[in-house]
């Protein structure tokens, strides 16, 4: 077990994994020499602007072009009359009702949040195109609306009348036998209801893309930062009613993900259409208010009808739930949000008893898309709440009630009552160091002196997994007929001419620092150093080293870009090593790859080839190689993990492969004047396996931890009774700035994984940890207060202090009935 | 005298210490006139409203969001934007600061957190922490919670990078 403190940062030495080397992608970005997709100019290009909806439900009426056609600078418009001539609904991977919903690139008949995009406009400049995009006029009828996922439900409202109804999605999971825990239960407490709101993780990059079409061969290359391009293409392709082939994807740079960038399909598909119609590049740069407005949210989730059965040692034996989930105008990526939560089914406790009743409901707000944690930290929420609730009614502490109840790490690997396989970890020991870190000792010592000062002192604890590396063949528990499984990645790793090693990578990194880690892993493999490797930027669908999953989403770079990398970099070592062997006459087994050459094992100097010398030989100078022996020095794999099969009737499988976790610990004073919450202490330890890099992943915990932190005080998409986004750019959406953030305290262990290819875990959603910890330590605090029981994720001073003034108004919420 | 409204003005401004003439549109936006104009990328646009501070350049040593202003009302003024930082390509103490202790993860505000923390350092060279986290108050990073930030502003400031 160790802290991390600082790492060391310039003695490189082999092997390379495991060291905190400066990062590759640094030298370009300090210096604004980074490459993002906005940088990039085209001759004759053209600027788009969208036009969007400002009602949240509306039927279009009418849509008059004209006048922007007449401004002098526009170059064409495109609207959803258009596009419904031109392309065909993306495909929904919902069953009925929700796959008969209809989704186009632009609002076709009528618009059903606000910011929906209605009509396009292509221009000479940026100004130009907002300019002409006021001069559309859109005549809309308005509807009335429905906000709120438990209104939609009675489907007074139907955003989709080809539907028939807002769900999208609707089914019952239950492993075990909750109904026999709950009736031999001790005590059974129950929670009304439980709400988890809308937020995401912004990031400061906005979407966009310029598009190019070539007329002669009717393909489109989107210079972008779509994070996950492969399945992009899958949206866009049969929209398009184009092969796949036509879509080229190219990434540089790109400014931040967090899965917001990864449903971009339909604004993609109207500057293909726009850059076809007009014949020429077309150009679209998010704004801000419009990213905030109509792009990607969170996906907000009200638990209710919670029942959890608890032993009276403190034994939690399971919990039903009926959970709803609101997903806004659009399923996009859903309703796989309506699966994926349950790959964390337990959390990190031993219930085996679970029965989630899970409905998924349109209503008329922006559409969601994953967003980091995503729809397990909804979950993971829960868990956390049932058990700071039990403890905080039955009387148990926070601390023992979890490691009377978390896998322990001598069940390692332990199955989920609903298949999945925890990997290996060791929660008490991370829930430990984090109480450590935090002085959990001294806590009732600084209660007293908080209170001494008018402050009410609180701690509380989240502990959460970071699941990694998806089996698409979740989805088929949701959609039979779905014919997705499994995952897989690809990378390919060459020898060029003059002894240059050159990676391209299937996954797009959006600031993960994937250079510097394929190099780390690439340099011990072929014996060299990182320095001589060079790690392509971005993505290109031309580089052809992606796979159908291809991206960076999901936590699983670790596992299945590293996986990729390693397997070729080690059919290249198989080769030189031949090649070396050949050409010194030994056998392979002398050969060894150190200090950029391939040498014999304690040979003379001269014996010995530098890798210029063997790219040099199969590149340029090949003719004295013998006919059957044919080195190409250029291997691409396929990192294709193994899952099994789900079953489809049981609900049952390995959904993800590797189980990161986090510890979160905070300690937090409220002032009972204004509610107002300040962290006074934190610390969040990671264990994600073996660390290539552990500066790069204590950075992504502190980055985690902040969106964490803002989610729970500052964050929320809050929307007026009209359906009109309050929070729709940065001065109302307040996201954390430097003065806001605690000083964070990390540590780490290091639990390798039994399955991973390196051992090393995916990892860098752990973030929802600060969500739970935070509405812990609140509770904790506003005990003295009343007791209150916090029931939302998101707690800025005003709820606070409703708790602080109507604690019982919370506590009606909970009930406990002991046997 | 009743003035006519010109659509466009000819600026003259000197950027990183090379003197620039150009026609530009009244409304265009300093930002989009040093990136779309300029070809100078390095500086980005975050948000609409002024709060991320990825546009922050030095105007005549003071530092200021580019979104924020017109590119006429940089008319005459001595700019320096990020890639002004190392003409040379020899990195300051506090870009190899930023590298060495992970101040960056996507890259997107650094020009801007570069910016803001240099004209801070220029004028306060030994900050406090609480100092360093005022200076940045008006850059967001969505990336790294600060923490790393903060720490290279720091060593920076004492001389420790390499």
């Amino acid at each position: 077990m160790t802290t991390v403190t600082e790492q060391p940062t310039t003695t490189l030495k082999k092997g390379f994994i495991g060291q905190s080397i400066p990062r590759k992608e640094d030298r370009r970005l300090v210096q604004g020499q980074g490459t993002f997709f906005d940088d990039v100019r085209r001759h004759g290009m053209a600027y788009v602007h969208f036009v969007r909806s400002p009602y949240a439900h509306a039927r279009i009426v009418s849509v008059d072009v004209s006048k922007a056609l007449e401004l002098e600078g526009v170059y064409g418009t495109i609207t959803g009359d258009e596009v419904a001539i031109q392309t065909d609904p993306f495909f929904e991977m919902s069953v009925e009702p929700g796959n008969k919903i209809k989704d186009y690139a632009l609002a076709v008949g009528k618009v059903r949040h606000m910011g929906e995009p209605v009509a396009a406009v292509a221009a000479a400049t940026r100004e130009l195109a907002r300019d002409a995009a006021e001069l559309i006029e859109v005549e809309y009828e308005p509807l009335p609306v429905v906000l709120d996922g438990e209104e939609a439900l009675k489907d007074e409202v139907i955003l989709h009348e080809e539907a028939g109804s807002n769900v999208v999605w609707s089914g019952v999971f239950e492993w075990g036998d909750p109904d026999r825990a709950l009736a031999e239960a001790d005590h059974v407490v129950r929670i009304e209801r439980l709400y988890f709101h809308r937020f995401s993780s912004t990031p400061l990059e906005c979407a966009g893309a310029l598009v190019e079409y070539d007329k002669g061969t009717g393909e489109w290359t989107i210079i972008c930062n779509h994070q996950m391009p492969g399945v992009g293409a899958i949206w866009m392709a049969p929209a398009l009613r184009v092969g796949i082939d036509k879509l080229r994807f190219v990434t540089h740079d790109i400014g931040g993900g967090f899965g917001n960038k990864i449903c971009l399909h339909p604004q993609y598909v109207v500057l293909c259409l726009l850059a076809r119609k007009l014949g020429r590049p077309v150009q679209w740069t998010e704004w801000r208010t419009d990213q905030h407005t109509a792009n990607a949210h969170g996906n907000e989730r009200t638990f209710l009808d919670v029942e959890v059965a608890v032993k009276a040692d403190g034994e939690l034996t399971g919990f039903k739930v009926r959970a709803i989930d609101d997903c806004g105008a659009f399923p996009r990526y859903e309703p796989l949000g309506c699966i994926i939560w349950a790959q964390v089914t337990p959390g990190m406790y031993r219930w085996r008893n679970i029965r989630v009743d899970f409905t998924q409901v349109c209503t008329n707000k922006s559409p969601v898309s994953p967003n980091r944690g995503y729809s397990r930290m909804q979950h993971l929420w829960l868990t956390e709440r049932i058990i700071d609730i039990v403890a905080h009614e039955l009387g148990f502490d926070p601390v023992e009630i979890r490691k009377r109840n978390y896998v322990k790490a001598e069940e390692m690997p332990y199955e989920t009552p609903n298949g999945c396989v925890y990997d290996s970890g060791d929660y008490a020991a991370a829930l430990d160091q984090a109480l450590e870190l935090i002085d959990y000792g001294s806590i009732e010592e600084r209660r007293r002196e908080a209170a001494a000062r008018g402050k009410l002192l609180g701690v509380g604890i989240g502990s959460t997994l970071d699941s990694g590396t998806n089996n698409f063949g979740q989805s088929t528990l949701l959609n039979p007929d779905l014919q997705f499984s499994g995952n897989n990645e690809a990378a390919s790793v060459k020898l060029d001419i003059f002894g240059e090693v050159v990676v391209t990578l299937g996954t797009v990194p959006q600031g993960q620092g994937h250079e510097t880690t394929a190099a780390q892993v690439v340099a011990d493999i072929l014996g060299c150093s990182p320095d001589q490797v060079n790690v392509r930027r971005g993505h290109d669908t031309w580089f052809n080293s992606h796979a159908g999953f291809s991206g960076t989403y999901a936590s699983q770079f670790a596992f299945t870009g590293l996986g990729a990398v390693k397997g070729a970099a080690e059919l290249l070592r198989d080769e030189m090593v031949k090649l070396a062997a050949f050409v010194l006459q030994v056998d392979e087994s002398q050969i060894e790859l150190a200090d950029g050459m391939a040498r014999v094992k304690d040979g003379p100097p001269e014996a010995a080839l530098p890798f210029m010398a063997l790219g040099a030989i199969v590149n340029a100078n090949n003719a004295f190689l013998p006919p059957d022996f044919n080195p190409t020095l250029n291997h691409r794999y396929v990192c294709r993990p193994y899952f099994g099969v789900v079953d489809k009737e049981r609900k049952t499988g390995k959904l993800t492969l590797t189980y990161a976790v986090q510890v979160h610990a905070a300690v937090v004073e409220i002032d009972p004047e204004t509610g107002e919450v300040e962290i006074v202490d934190y610390a969040a330890v990671d264990d994600c396996g073996v660390r290539i890099h552990p500066q790069i992943v204590e950075g992504q915990v502190h980055g985690a931890t902040a969106h964490a932190i803002g989610a729970a005080l500052y964050e929320a998409f809050v929307y007026d009774e009209e359906g009109t986004l309050l929070t729709a750019n940065f001065y109302d959406y307040h996201v954390p700035h430097a003065l806001d953030m605690p000083p964070l305290k990390t540590g780490a262990l290091e639990s390798p994984s039994p399955v991973a290819p390196l051992g090393a875990k995916g990892m860098g959603e752990g973030g929802g940890g600060g969500i739970h910890c935070l509405c812990a330590a609140i509770q904790d605090a506003l005990r003295p207060a009343g007791a209150p029981i916090v029931w939302a994720s998101h707690n800025p001073p005003h709820r606070v202090w409703e708790m602080l003034q109507d604690p019982e108004a919370t506590r009606r919420n909970v009930t406990v009935e002991s046997r | 005298m009743a003035t006519t409204p010109v659509s466009s003005k000819v600026v003259s401004l000197e950027i990183n210490g090379e003197q620039v003439e150009l026609e530009v549109p009244a409304r265009r936006l300093l930002v989009h006139f040093l990136r779309d104009d300029l070809g100078l990328t390095g500086t980005h646009v975050g948000c609409d409203t002024g709060n991320c501070g990825a546009c922050t350049v030095h105007l005549n040593g003071l530092p200021v969001k580019s979104c924020m202003l017109l590119a006429v009302q940089a008319d005459g003024a001595r700019i320096r934007t990020v890639e002004g930082l190392a003409p040379d390509g020899e990195l300051t103490p506090l870009q190899r600061a930023f590298n060495e202790h992970h101040a960056l993860q996507c890259g997107y505000c650094t020009p801007g957190m570069l910016m803001s923390a240099t004209a801070l350092l220029e004028r306060n060279p030994h900050p406090t922490e609480e100092e360093v986290r005022i200076a940045l108050q008006g850059n967001i990073c969505r990336c790294t919670g600060y923490v790393n930030i903060v720490e290279a502003v720091l060593a920076a400031s004492r001389g420790e990078s390499a």
